[in-house]
Formats: C-alpha cells, sequence, structure tokens
C-alpha cells in the first residue's frame, strides 16, 4: 500500500459521505431521500471504523462495529420503508412536510 | 302440720319414662302441625284424630305405669325425677328442665290425661264437619302437652313455661273458628285477663327468688325449696312479711288462671271455643291450674296466714256471686261457664282454710262432672244446629235418652246429692271451712243450693217440657254417634263413683284420697274441738239446701206454679236485672279499667307526636342545615383547590406542548444543531 494514501485521506472521504448524507437528511421533503441520506450517515461512520481499525487503533474492533452498523442499516432501512409504505397507504403521501399530525 | 317434704331428704327415684307424658302429645301436635293437612287430605279426619287420640293415649298408659309404680314406693319416698337437660346456670339461679312425679302430680295427670283422652275421642265425633279438623287435634295435643309440663315441671320456672303454654293454647283454640270475629275478640279478652294474672305470678316468682335469694340461699325448684322458704321468717317488705307478699302475688297468677274475682270476666266469653275444648280447658283442666299451684306451693302458703284470709274471702265470694248470676244466664254454655266458676270458688274456698288435699279432691270430681255436662251440652248443641238459647229447647230428653241420663247424672253429682262425687267433695269443704269460720261455711252453703236449682233448671229446661226448637231443626234432632255417647257414659260413671276416693271417716270411709296426698301437701290441724254429730248436721243442711234448689226448681220449671216471669220481677226486677247482667262486671271494667287505658294512652299518643316527634324533628331539621353548610364548603374549598391544582397543570401543558411541531424537519434541524454545540462545547472545553 503507498504511503501516500493515509488515513486522513479515508477520513476525509468518510467526512465528505457523512456530510452529504446529513445534507441530504436535512433537505429532503420525500422520507425515501431522507432515509437514503440516513444511509450516506451510516456508511460514512463505516469507513471510518474501518479506516481506524486498518491504521492500527483500537484492533479488530472497528470491523466488527462496521458489520453491526451494516445490519442494524438493514433493520432500519426495513423498518424505516415499510413505516413510510404505511404512511402513504394512509394519506396518499410521503412528503415529511406535511406529516404533521404528531404536533402537540 | 306434718312436715310434707322429708320425701325429699329419702331417696330420690328417677325415671326416663316421665318425659315421654308430656313428649308424646307434643310429637303428636307436630306431626298434625307439620303433616296435618296432607293427612287429612290423604286419610280423611279419622287420620289426624288417630294421631292426637293415639298420643293422648299413650301419655294416659305412661302415666298410669307411672302411678302404679309409684305406689308401689313407700309412702313417704314418692318421688320420681328426670332432668332431661340442662337449663339455666347464672349466678345463684340453677334450673334443669326436669319433671317430678309424686302423689299430686300423679292425681292432676291422670286427670289430664285421662279426662283429655275422652275429650279427645268425643272432639272426633263432633268435630265430624270440620275442614281445619287438623288444627283442632294438634292443638288439643299441643295443650296437653303445656299443661302436662304445667303439672310436671319440677321447678317454678318450668311450672311457669306450661302456665303460659296453656294460655297461649287457650287463645287459640278459643278463637279456633276465626271467620267470626266475636271468637277472635273472645280469644283476646281471655288471653289479655290471663296476661295480667301471669304478671303478678312472675313477679310472685321473683320476689321468691330474690328474697332466697338475699336469705342466703335461691332456688326455683320445688323439692329444694321446703328446706329453704324457713329462711324468710320474718323477712319483710315495706313493713309486710314478704311470705305473704309472694303468696299474695302468686295468688293474683291463680286468679287469672282461674278465673277468680276479679280477673273471671274471661271464662264465660271463653265459651265462644268449640264445646270440646270448654270441657278440656274450661272445666276440667286449665282452670283448675290456680288450685294446683297452690297445692303445690302449700308450703309455703301455710306460711302466709294473711293471704290464706283473702284467699278463702275471695273464693267465697267467687262461689256466690258466680252461682247468682247462673240463675239468669239463657246460653246453656254461659251457665255452666259461671257454674264453673262458682266451682272452683269451692276449691279456693279448701285452699283458702288449708284443706289442701280437700280442695283437689273437689278438682279431680269436678273434671268429671263438669267435663261430662259440658259434652253433654256439647251433644245437645250439635244436634240443634248450633243452637246454644235454653229458650229454644226443651224435651231434649225424647230425642237424645244417652245425652239426658249422662247429662242428668252430672248435675245430680254438681248438686251434691249424697253418694255422688260432689257431695263428698264439697261437703268436705264445707266441714273444713266451718272449722275456719262459720261466716265461709254459709256463703258455700247458700252457693250449695243456688248450684242446685241453676242447674236444674238448666236440665228442665233442656230436657224436659215442650220442645221449643222450630220445625226444621226438631225434624233432624238426633241422639249423637258412639264417638260423643260413650265418653258421656265413662264421665257420667266417674261423677257418680269417683267420691269413693275420698269418703271422710265420719261416713266410716278412711279418706283414702287425701291419704295419698298427705306426703305432698300435707294439712293443717285445726285448732278446738269439733263433734261427730255437727258434721252430720252440717251434711245435712247441705244436703236440705240442694234438695230445696232442686225442688224450687222443679216447681218453677216443670210444675209451673210459678211464673219465671214474676220471679224475675221481684224487687222491681232488679236483682235479675244485675244477675243477667253478671253484675255489670265487665261494664265496670269497661268503664274504668278500660276507658283509663284508653284515655292514657290518648295522653301518650299526644306526647308522643308532640313532644317526642318534636325532639326527634327538630333534630332531623338542626342535621339538615349542618350538612348543607357541609356541602357549601365541599363544593366551594374542597373541590376548588382540586380544580385548581387541574387548572395550573392544564395551562402549562398548553405552554409546552408548541415545543411538538410535528414536524419532521425541525427535529432533525433541532438535533443537528444540538449535537453540534455539545461537540462544540466539548471541543471548546
Amino acid at each position: 500500500m503507498p504511503e501516500a494514501l493515509g488515513l486522513q485521506h479515508f477520513l476525509l472521504v468518510g467526512a465528505a459521505l457523512f456530510c452529504m448524507g446529513l445534507y441530504c437528511v436535512l433537505t429532503r421533503r420525500n422520507a425515501i431521500g431522507i432515509l437514503m441520506g440516513v444511509e450516506l450517515v451510516l456508511n460514512a461512520a463505516n469507513v471510518n471504523y474501518i479506516a481506524f481499525s486498518r491504521y492500527g487503533v483500537g484492533g479488530v474492533d472497528g470491523q466488527v462495529f462496521s458489520i453491526f452498523v451494516i445490519m442494524l442499516a438493514a433493520a432500519e432501512a426495513a423498518i424505516g420503508l415499510a413505516i413510510v409504505l404505511g404512511i402513504y397507504r394512509r394519506s396518499g403521501s410521503i412528503d415529511v412536510s406535511q406529516m404533521t399530525s404528531l404536533r402537540g | 302440720m306434718v312436715d310434707p317434704h322429708h320425701a325429699a331428704e329419702v331417696a330420690v327415684h328417677s325415671s326416663q319414662l316421665l318425659r315421654w307424658i308430656p313428649f308424646i302429645p307434643l310429637l303428636g301436635a307436630a306431626v298434625n302441625f307439620l303433616l296435618g293437612t296432607r293427612i287429612q287430605s290423604r286419610a280423611g279426619r279419622g287420620g289426624v284424630a288417630a294421631v292426637a287420640i293415639g298420643s293422648s293415649l299413650a301419655s294416659f298408659v305412661l302415666v298410669v305405669i307411672s302411678f302404679f309404680s309409684l305406689l308401689a314406693f313407700d309412702e313417704h319416698s314418692r318421688l320420681v325425677i328426670d332432668t332431661v337437660a340442662p337449663w339455666i346456670h347464672i349466678g345463684s339461679l340453677n334450673v334443669d328442665i326436669g319433671f317430678q312425679f309424686d302423689p299430686l302430680s300423679a292425681v292432676m295427670t291422670l286427670v289430664i290425661t285421662g279426662i283429655g283422652s275422652l275429650i279427645h275421642i268425643y272432639s272426633y265425633g263432633y268435630m265430624d264437619d270440620e275442614p281445619a279438623a287438623w288444627r283442632f287435634f294438634a292443638l288439643l295435643n299441643l295443650f296437653m302437652f303445656a299443661m302436662l309440663t304445667l303439672v310436671l315441671g319440677d321447678s317454678l320456672l318450668l311450672m311457669f313455661v306450661g302456665w303460659e303454654g296453656v294460655g297461649l293454647c287457650s287463645w287459640a283454640l278459643i278463637g279456633f273458628w276465626h271467620q267470626d270475629h266475636v271468637n277472635t275478640t273472645a280469644g283476646n279478652k281471655a288471653f289479655i285477663v290471663n296476661r295480667i294474672g301471669d304478671f303478678g305470678f312472675v313477679l310472685g316468682v321473683f320476689l321468691l327468688f330474690w328474697s332466697l335469694d338475699s336469705a342466703g340461699q335461691a332456688t326455683v325448684v320445688f323439692r329444694e325449696l321446703p328446706a329453704l322458704v324457713g329462711g324468710l321468717d320474718g323477712m319483710l317488705l315495706w313493713g309486710v312479711p314478704v311470705v305473704t307478699l309472694i303468696t299474695l302475688f302468686l295468688f293474683v297468677g291463680a286468679t287469672g288462671k282461674s278465673a277468680q274475682i276479679p280477673l273471671f270476666v274471661w271464662l264465660p266469653d271463653a265459651m265462644a271455643g268449640p264445646t270440646p275444648v270448654s270441657a278440656l280447658i274450661h272445666a276440667a283442666t286449665m282452670v283448675t291450674a290456680g288450685v294446683y299451684m297452690i297445692g303445690r306451693l302449700s308450703f309455703l302458703f301455710a306460711m302466709a296466714p294473711a293471704t290464706l284470709e283473702v284467699v278463702a274471702i275471695i273464693a267465697a265470694a267467687t262461689a256466690f256471686f258466680a252461682a247468682t248470676i247462673g240463675i239468669a244466664q239463657n246460653d246453656i254454655k254461659k251457665v255452666l261457664a259461671y257454674s264453673t266458676v262458682s266451682q272452683l270458688g269451692y276449691m279456693f274456698i279448701a285452699m283458702g282454710v288449708g284443706a289442701w288435699a280437700a280442695g283437689i279432691f273437689h278438682l279431680v270430681t269436678h273434671a268429671f262432672f263438669k267435663a261430662c255436662l259440658f259434652l253433654g251440652s256439647g251433644s245437645v248443641i250439635h244436634a240443634m244446629h248450633h243452637e246454644q238459647d235454653m229458650r229454644r229447647m226443651g224435651g231434649l230428653r225424647h230425642y237424645m235418652p244417652r245425652t239426658f241420663w249422662t247429662f242428668l247424672i252430672a248435675t245430680v253429682a254438681i248438686a251434691g246429692v249424697p253418694g255422688t262425687a260432689g257431695f263428698f267433695s264439697k261437703d268436705e269443704i264445707l266441714w273444713n271451712a266451718y272449722l275456719h269460720s262459720p261466716a265461709l261455711w254459709f256463703m258455700g252453703f247458700l252457693s250449695a243450693g243456688i248450684t242446685a236449682f241453676y242447674m236444674f233448671r238448666l236440665v228442665f229446661m233442656t230436657f224436659y217440657g215442650e220442645c221449643r226448637a222450630d220445625e226444621h231443626t226438631r225434624e233432624h234432632l238426633h241422639e249423637s254417634s258412639g264417638w260423643m255417647t260413650w265418653p258421656l257414659v265413662i264421665l257420667a260413671v266417674g261423677s257418680l263413683f269417683a267420691g269413693f276416693l275420698g269418703v271422710p271417716a265420719a261416713l266410716g270411709g278412711s279418706n283414702a284420697f287425701a291419704h295419698f296426698l298427705e306426703p305432698v301437701v300435707g294439712h293443717m290441724e285445726h285448732s278446738g274441738h269439733h263433734s261427730l254429730a255437727l258434721e252430720y248436721g252440717l251434711m245435712a243442711a247441705s244436703v236440705g239446701i240442694a234438695g230445696l234448689g232442686i225442688l224450687l226448681a222443679w216447681l218453677i220449671y216443670v210444675k209451673k206454679v210459678f211464673s219465671a216471669e214474676s220471679l224475675a220481677r221481684i224487687g222491681g226486677g232488679w236483682p235479675h236485672r244485675v244477675f243477667l247482667n253478671k253484675y255489670y262486671v265487665d261494664e265496670l271494667y269497661g268503664a274504668t279499667v278500660l276507658r283509663g287505658t284508653m284515655g292514657l294512652s290518648t295522653l301518650f299518643a299526644w306526647f308522643d307526636r308532640t313532644v317526642v316527634d318534636g325532639v326527634v324533628n327538630g333534630s332531623a331539621y338542626v342535621t339538615r342545615i349542618g350538612a348543607t353548610l357541609s356541602g357549601v364548603f365541599d363544593f366551594r374549598v374542597v373541590d376548588g383547590l382540586v380544580n385548581l391544582t387541574a387548572d395550573a397543570i392544564h395551562a402549562f401543558g398548553g405552554v409546552v406542548r408548541r415545543v411538538q411541531t410535528g414536524s419532521l424537519n425541525t427535529y432533525l434541524y433541532v438535533i443537528v444543531v444540538v449535537v453540534a454545540a455539545v461537540l462544540f462545547a466539548g471541543t471548546w472545553k
């Protein structure tokens, strides 16, 4: 592995991914878009875990955590999509700005 | 005086048989009360009658067996005890439910079960068209139970149970035909008048117990009493010897139950009941309870000469006045009722002069002839379709010979014709009365003459002369069935021969009856000498006046030498009116006791309505005002605080809920900002 490619490069990719994900989450009005943003944020975290694991911090803990996160992301996506489907059936729309029935 | 109670000190016999004497009639009553309607609808009247007669006869057989086993004992140990169960044990009061059988109980139970059984049998014939025969027979049996408890009970308390029991049965049987208001009223009158007497009786028992207790040892058991009452000697209450008070209270009880002045008014009205009831309860047994009670407590009465004086005077007055009332009555049963009151007076004369055995002896003979007379009159009434007025009878001896002959025999016996039962017992009493005071004897002597007169007046008006009944009744006149006439025959035989139980020494007898009773009742010795000639003379006098009475009745009502109407007009007619109206005693009681009671209760009612109700209503008003005030406080203050708390929380919630916008984007922005702020704060530190 060439020296030029170090830990901070991976962390930069992770940070970029995180920012794109966060931007997606905050700006999307489509519920599925928000879910996709969340996936990006999670994967940004995964990249960081793997990078730390590879560059000798915490042993294999980072890899184990990333597997957990992937599994969690799958479950979250499944449940999130089921909820979105339910909302669509109920109101005919998946626009989160209109989902205000939980207002106090 | 012979101490009657050393019997208690020798060996006491005990027998489990005794309890069945009263219990068998009780069983009979229970069967007929519980199953009577069913038995009567399946087996007819005969079924219920068989139960009643059977239990009465079984009881009689037991009495006879007990009697003979009693005779087998030594004269002074004739006492059989049967203690059934413990009863009351409180403080110094110790009473068991127990029965005792001694010569006095033996005589009483023989009369009750013997004559009672005959009357049961008679009732089967008499109540031949009675739909509620089961109730009648059940009550008769219940009465037998109560009466047997009265005479067999070994304590004053158990005696009182029987005493009240017979009163209850008397009430129920007088009003047996309760569809007719007159009958129930008569029953109530009997019950209420008896209650007055019973109150006296209870007071007597209480006072006896109380004073015995303060003298050392208290008891109400008969066999223990004689040894203890000596302690009452010299004890005073309100300045009067306490024994005198006790016996006077007890005598008040006796005047109620045994129809003496002043409480005799219920007995003539009690004739509203069926005639067998009059014979059993109001002639032969229940009304003699007072005589029995005095006989049972003779040792106590012997200690109170003043009470005995009162008893004798009241008894002589009752005997005389009741006899005079009997002259003017036209209802066949009313004549017999006043005759009963008068004869009970004789018994109490005997008790008052201390001739206990003579009184009990007259009780026995009277039971025979008066039961026979009542049952005979029942036979007549039955044949006459419930006509009781003698003015519409007459000539019945041709239609009902057996009733006539038995009735005549009993009349002869009550009139005291020599050789009959009434002669021996009445002369025994008159003789003892004379020894005590010739004035008493004279009252009894006059009453004997009047008795003979009114009884033969009854016989002549009913059985002799022309029949004055209407056509319809005359066509149906008939002799009663054997169920009714055979008991009459047996009772008539008894009326003739029962007197030979107690033939006095003066007539060559040994007075076995008095001798038999002596261990229980003893006898009082009379001071002063008396000659046989005097005794014969008195006998001749009473026979003479009885004969005079009979002759007079014959002249007036058969030969019609004088007309009864002209006799009634003697003295301006007022004596007849007084007799006919029973000395206006009912009216007197009505004007004094009844109106007094009514006035008092009106006063009490007014007091109750204005004062008592006023207090009650006032307290209710105060409570209501209090409740209103309390309600206002509750509503304003308590509820106000609770609502205030709720309102405060509501207002706060209204502010805070704004945070929950429901907008997902907002939440996300907030999260990001907060996380960023936290991170920033963390690094900045």
